[in-house]
């Protein structure tokens, strides 16, 4: 639901590494995106084609998402197991005391321009 | 035409947030503002709490509130008749608030001589979780006629929360609400979270509430 602000948040970080780079033009970004995100890929790549054709440095760009599988660790028996599969309660020994280890990640991974 | 450049980035999105937020919670901590973060569904009661903490506090607190909602100004003109200094802040459509907004809305507020400022977040159970405001405590409200499994539903909302305050418990009994459910539902996701049941229309449980507010203003400026 909040996928335009993830997107305007996106634009600020990418403006500033165009910057730190010397690229007036950015054609291509790579994003790891958490599969517990909450954030639904789709609605990613309309908020994102709308609010970057309104940039002059991210006009055209094309966004990839890799998503990324959400994993559990139990703290009590420390095995890890699928979060989405099986959420707060640990498949293996029951236990709720669970911590989610990845599947949270909004992350530019690459950026390519000139 | 210029070589193409491909650079590995690896910065989390939320980074630029993050940061801002953890340097606006350190200026309002040398400024003895305590900027606490309030989240609820709409019609959970907010605005009421407000209005009843207000009243409560009069003589002890300056308070100010940011209302933050995707448009009017309703809730803004009814926290300044309880005494609060108030800015609306409309944030165009978005479904939370981040630190630059929050940050504009201080500016606008003034923070001169507050004890506290209340962040009344877009009503809306998922996205205002994910953002740091630059809030040094977050308070959720969940009023009994939403249901003791909204923690199931919504996790990270009571993950994130330092307190729940479940509202309007003056009507729990018309519906199919129980606290002691709620509390194990929420416990499984935060044991340490502070729960406080109350009505702020009868005064039922709101000393609590009103106590735990002074303590964190006094803690915060000590």
């Amino acid at each position: 639901m909040h996928e335009l602000g993830i997107v305007f948040h996106m634009i600020e970080t990418l403006e500033t590494v165009a910057a730190q780079n010397d690229l007036t033009v950015i054609g291509r970004v790579t994003l790891e995106l958490g599969e517990v995100t909450g954030i639904l890929p789709d609605y990613l790549l309309d908020c994102w084609r709308w609010a970057a054709d309104r940039t002059e440095l991210l006009k055209g760009a094309e966004l990839e998402l890799h998503q990324i599988p959400a994993v559990t660790v139990c703290n009590a028996c420390g095995r890890t197991y699928a979060t989405v599969e099986h959420g707060k309660i640990c498949p293996h020994c029951q236990s709720p005391e669970t911590v989610l280890l990845r599947g949270n990640e909004i992350e530019i991974a690459t950026v390519e321009g000139y | 035409m210029d070589r193409i450049k491909i650079i590995d980035v690896h910065e989390d999105v939320l980074a630029n947030n993050d940061r801002a937020a953890e340097a606006l919670r350190a200026r309002l901590h040398d400024a003895g503002t305590l900027l606490i973060n309030l989240m609820s569904s709409p019609g959970s009661g907010k605005t009421t709490l407000l209005n009843a903490t207000l009243d409560a506090v009069a003589d002890r607190l300056s308070i100010g509130i940011m209302e933050a909602d995707v448009d009017s100004d309703v809730d803004a003109y009814s926290v300044q008749r309880h005494g609060a200094r108030a800015v609306q802040l409309h944030t165009g459509g978005m479904c939370h608030l981040d630190a630059a907004m929050c940050e504009q809305g201080l500016r606008e507020l003034g923070t001169q001589g507050l004890d506290a400022v209340f962040i009344e977040n877009v009503g809306n159970l998922i996205c205002p979780a994910e953002f740091d405001t630059g809030a040094a405590r977050k308070v959720m409200i969940l009023s009994t006629p939403e249901g003791h499994d909204k923690p199931l539903k919504y996790p990270l909302m009571f993950e994130v929360s330092d307190v729940v305050i479940v509202s309007k418990m003056d009507v729990a009994e018309y519906f199919d609400f129980s606290l002691e459910e709620l509390e194990r539902n929420v416990r499984m996701r935060n044991p340490q979270v502070r729960i406080m049941p109350l009505s702020a229309k009868t005064g039922e449980g709101m000393q609590q509430w009103i106590d735990w507010l002074l303590g964190e203003v006094a803690a915060w400026k000590a």
